[in-house]
């Protein structure tokens, strides 16, 4: 018998929700094979199986909080052991399953797929609804047929789905009846309500405010087009803007040292190493994995690094310590197409840039109107400790830096 | 004074196996049994004395009617009812040593005599010669039981007007006997000596047989019964019973009114019913008031009105059923020891242990029609089955009653050679909320009866294969 134990989750990390189990009791496991997804405040991280068994019990449900180092589970040397790369019958399945899953409540408890009723089996398999997310009416919280069919046609009337009925508390005032039946219930995710809390606490907490300018791109696109392939012939990546924005931003961060600080009760901390956070979105929500130590980078590094972090955050395979300890972070709401915003700080950070949509528009040069590609560029300050002067100035020295990309070179 | 956790009165299925769970929780217990020995009326005249007679008196008629068609040559099978009474009586002897022995393999103390609550937490006892003991106890649970309802105007002597405990030991096989009430008791005692020799006549009052069970199974088991030779007067009532000369002379008047009639029988049974036992328990004493029909009336603990008194079985509300108040006896000795004791009202299996048998768990049609629930039917005949056909005996089929949303079984109707047994299957299905299609997905043993019930099963989705 093996435990099967939460693990080190990484600084300041001590509990994690239990996301989904990929396996039931009576499954066969693979050395290393995912068997449980735990959803922490910052990451979603697979525990693979330390040995190879039959996972005989499930010790923490889906939805259930744990503690770094708590039981999960137990996996028996059983005869039954296979290398399991088989799948579960209802992972395959129609698209159904897509709507399905995030209709549902967490179960009551967890039901080994070998001990649901045959027509549940049957179901599951046919519709692709996972039993494990539909809420159980029948004996000790067990999913039965009417749960199924229940859950079925919920998921096919999607997006107008009816509601569960909802035992969580109500925070909200009722909806009209009439209303009531086309909303649903979704519980938000450990890392949503993460994100949440965070946004919040860092507006209630900085005296935030945001600063604009904007860029002539002419200089960085020609820079990027003239090197493009010589670039990525050497260095194995594409030259894309984001390296060029890390490297502003460091430059423009050494000269203002305030945005690259936070406060810690009376004192304020100036960080002499730059750690640049960049936002990613994904399917499940913000994460912003950090690039270490960008002055000490080629932009060639720090463009591997960006690509590899993008990457791995969509397939939520970021570990935790990728995306902890920044001193600064860029955000860049251009791909989906804004032209201007104002972003929140990423506490306890004092400073964030964003970045947004190149659009050709029409610019004065020397008294002559010429259409220039430009980006407006916003930077969200806290103003407890970075003045008006010095954000300003710090924005100023990126525009500089971007519209003439030899001020890089030279450090000016 | 001899003190106890637990002093259960009456030692029938209900208290005796209350007893029994509250002594293997931990708890000091005593029963209280005024009759010789304990079983009360199920295992002493009841339940197990009854199925000794169904069981011997169908052998007897199988050996008569069957046998020489199976190719088994006895001859006429000649009966000797002493012997035959003796058997039974031997079954019943077992049985009550067994609760006997339980008792004191469990250190449970029994107390013979008349149990009178005399105050909340003290029983007194009175045996039949001597003097009365006071037993103390921190819980008192009422387990006495039922009596034979009585019908106005008749006196049940045992020997010629009987209840079910005279028509168990009848000293010579009546040449007719009259039942009155064609409810359970009735119907297996009028099956017995119907079997035995005895021409057999059924009073009813109402213008069906078994009341409760589903119409359909009712009426089939009706004509059944018929072939058998069983008369029946439905929508009758027994008026009088004349006992003044050799024959009882019963007069019988249709309920609608008109004109009356009498039928000459050797022995009349009356069966039409039982009720609460609570006589000499000093109920009112302690101020513990019976509701409009006799019945202690409890919570869904089983408490009655005053604190540490409970009630179970066949005094309080709910079908008077050996197996229901066996469940409510261990649910009330875990809620005395603070655990979740339930019974689910829903799901208790009723038998009638005929040949052949019927079996009912969960609504009726009748019942789901006045509750408005759509349901579909899943019906399926013996004479498809092939162990009935081999055994030839394809009497009776299997109806499963599925919402017609869900799928989920509500009800289960067996008219059928152990039917008794079958339904156990349709109870624990229900009791996990199973679908009929999770029955239908089961797989049952071939050559069996059961796979009538799997057959139904799939009817309900109308695809039943050997039909």
């Amino acid at each position: 018998m093996t435990d099967i134990r939460v693990p080190t989750l990484g600084e300041s990390v001590m509990e994690a929700t239990i996301g989904k189990w990929f396996k039931q009791p009576g499954d066969a496991v693979a050395v290393d094979e995912p068997l449980v997804e735990l959803e922490t405040d910052k990451v979603t991280i697979e525990v693979p199986a330390p040995a190879a068994g039959v996972l005989s019990e499930i010790a923490a449900k889906d939805g259930e909080t744990v503690a770094v180092g708590a039981l999960l589970g137990q996996i028996s040397q059983g005869a039954r052991a296979i290398p399991a790369k088989a799948e579960q019958p209802t992972k395959a399945i129609s698209p159904a399953k897509a709507v399905a899953a995030p209709v549902s409540q967490p179960p009551k408890t967890a039901v080994a797929e070998a001990s649901l009723a045959p027509s549940v089996r049957r179901l599951a398999t046919e519709s692709g609804v996972a039993p494990a997310t539909v809420p159980g009416t029948g004996r000790d919280g067990r999913v039965i047929k009417g749960d199924m069919l229940a859950a079925i046609e919920h998921a096919a009337a999607a997006p107008t789905a009816t509601t569960q009925p909802a035992a969580a508390v109500q925070v909200r005032a009722p909806a009209p009846a009439d209303d009531a039946t086309r909303e649903e219930r979704v519980r938000m995710t450990k890392l949503r309500q993460t994100i949440a809390r965070r946004l919040k606490d860092a507006q209630n907490t900085a005296a935030m405010l945001t600063t604009f300018n904007e860029v002539d791109m002419s200089a960085v696109m020609a820079l990027r087009n003239h090197y493009r392939e010589l670039f990525d012939k050497k260095h194995g990546v594409k030259l894309g803007f984001m390296g060029l924005f890390v490297r502003a931003c460091v430059q423009a961060l050494k000269e203002i040292p305030a945005v690259n600080a936070e406060i810690d009760g009376a004192d304020i901390i100036y960080k002499n190493y730059y750690h640049i956070g960049i936002a990613v979105g994904t399917e499940r929500g913000l994460v912003v994995p950090v690039v270490r130590d960008c002055d000490a980078k080629s932009l060639g590094e720090v463009e591997r690094e960006i690509a590899d972090y993008g990457r791995r955050a969509r397939d939520g395979q970021l570990k935790i310590e990728e995306m902890q300890g920044g001193t600064f972070t860029i955000t860049n709401g251009g791909i989906y197409g804004s032209l201007m915003s104002t972003p929140i700080l990423n506490a306890p950070q004092s400073g964030i840039l964003g970045m947004h949509k190149v659009q050709d528009r029409p610019v004065v040069m020397a008294g002559k109107v010429e259409v220039r590609p430009m980006m407006y560029l916003a930077l969200s300050y806290d103003h407890r400790i970075v003045d008006g002067r010095e954000a300003v100035t710090f924005l100023v020295r990126v525009k500089e830096c971007l519209e003439d990309p030899a001020r890089l070179v030279l450090d000016l | 004074m001899p003190s106890y956790d637990l002093i259960v009165i009456g030692t029938g299925p209900g208290g005796y196996v209350c007893a029994i769970r509250a002594a293997q929780l931990g708890m000091k217990v005593a029963v209280v049994e005024k009759e010789k020995t304990f079983g009360g009326t199920c295992l002493n005249i009841g339940c197990i004395p009854s199925k000794a007679m169904l069981h011997t008196s169908e052998l007897f008629d199988e050996a008569g009617h069957a046998f020489a068609k199976m190719g088994i040559k006895v001859g006429t099978p000649a009966l000797d009812l002493p012997a035959m009474l003796r058997f039974k009586d031997e079954g019943v002897e077992g049985n009550v040593k067994g609760v006997a022995f339980l008792f004191r393999k469990n250190k449970i103390e029994a107390h013979n005599g008349v149990g009178r609550i005399a105050a909340p937490g003290k029983v007194e006892v009175t045996a039949a010669r001597g003097p009365s003991t006071v037993l103390e106890a921190k819980a008192i649970v009422i387990a006495t039981g039922s009596d034979v309802a009585q019908l106005q105007g008749i006196t049940i002597d045992e020997k010629r007007i009987v209840s079910s405990t005279g028509a168990l030991s009848l000293e010579k096989v009546p040449r007719h006997l009259l039942v009155v009430g064609a409810g359970v008791i009735g119907l297996e005692l009028g099956s017995v000596w119907r079997r035995l020799g005895a021409q057999v006549t059924v009073v009813e009052f109402l213008d069906r047989i078994l009341p409760g069970i589903d119409t359909e199974v009712a009426r089939q088991f009706h004509r059944i019964l018929e072939k058998q030779g069983i008369g029946f007067k439905l929508a009758s009532k027994v008026a009088a019973i004349d006992s003044n000369d050799l024959m009882l002379k019963v007069t019988i008047e249709p309920v609608a009114g008109g004109t009356a009639f009498d039928l000459d029988a050797d022995v009349a049974l009356v069966a039409i019913g039982r009720v609460p036992y609570t006589e000499g328990l000093g109920l009112e004493a302690i101020g513990l008031k019976l509701d409009n029909r006799g019945r202690i009336p409890v919570d869904g603990r089983f408490a009655t009105s005053v604190p540490g008194i409970y009630a179970i079985g066949d005094v309080i509300a709910g079908p008077m059923l050996a197996h229901k108040a066996e469940d409510e006896g261990i649910a009330v000795a875990e809620i005395i020891a603070g655990k979740a004791g339930h019974v689910n009202y829903d799901v208790i299996p009723n038998v009638i242990y005929t040949s052949p048998e019927v079996a009912s768990v969960g609504k009726t049609e009748e019942e789901l029609r006045a509750a408005d629930v759509t349901y579909n039917v899943g019906k399926f005949p013996f004479t498809a089955n092939g162990r009935a056909k081999a055994n030839q005996q394809t009497d009776g089929f299997v109806k499963i009653l599925a919402d017609a949303r869900t799928d989920r079984v509500l009800g289960v109707h067996i008219v059928g050679s152990d039917a008794g047994n079958m339904i156990a299957e349709a109870a624990i299905a229900m009791e996990f909320g199973a679908a009929a299609e999770d029955i239908a997905r089961t797989c049952h043993a071939h050559p069996t009866l059961p796979e009538a019930v799997k057959e139904a099963a799939l009817a309900v989705d109308k695809r039943a294969i050997h039909m």
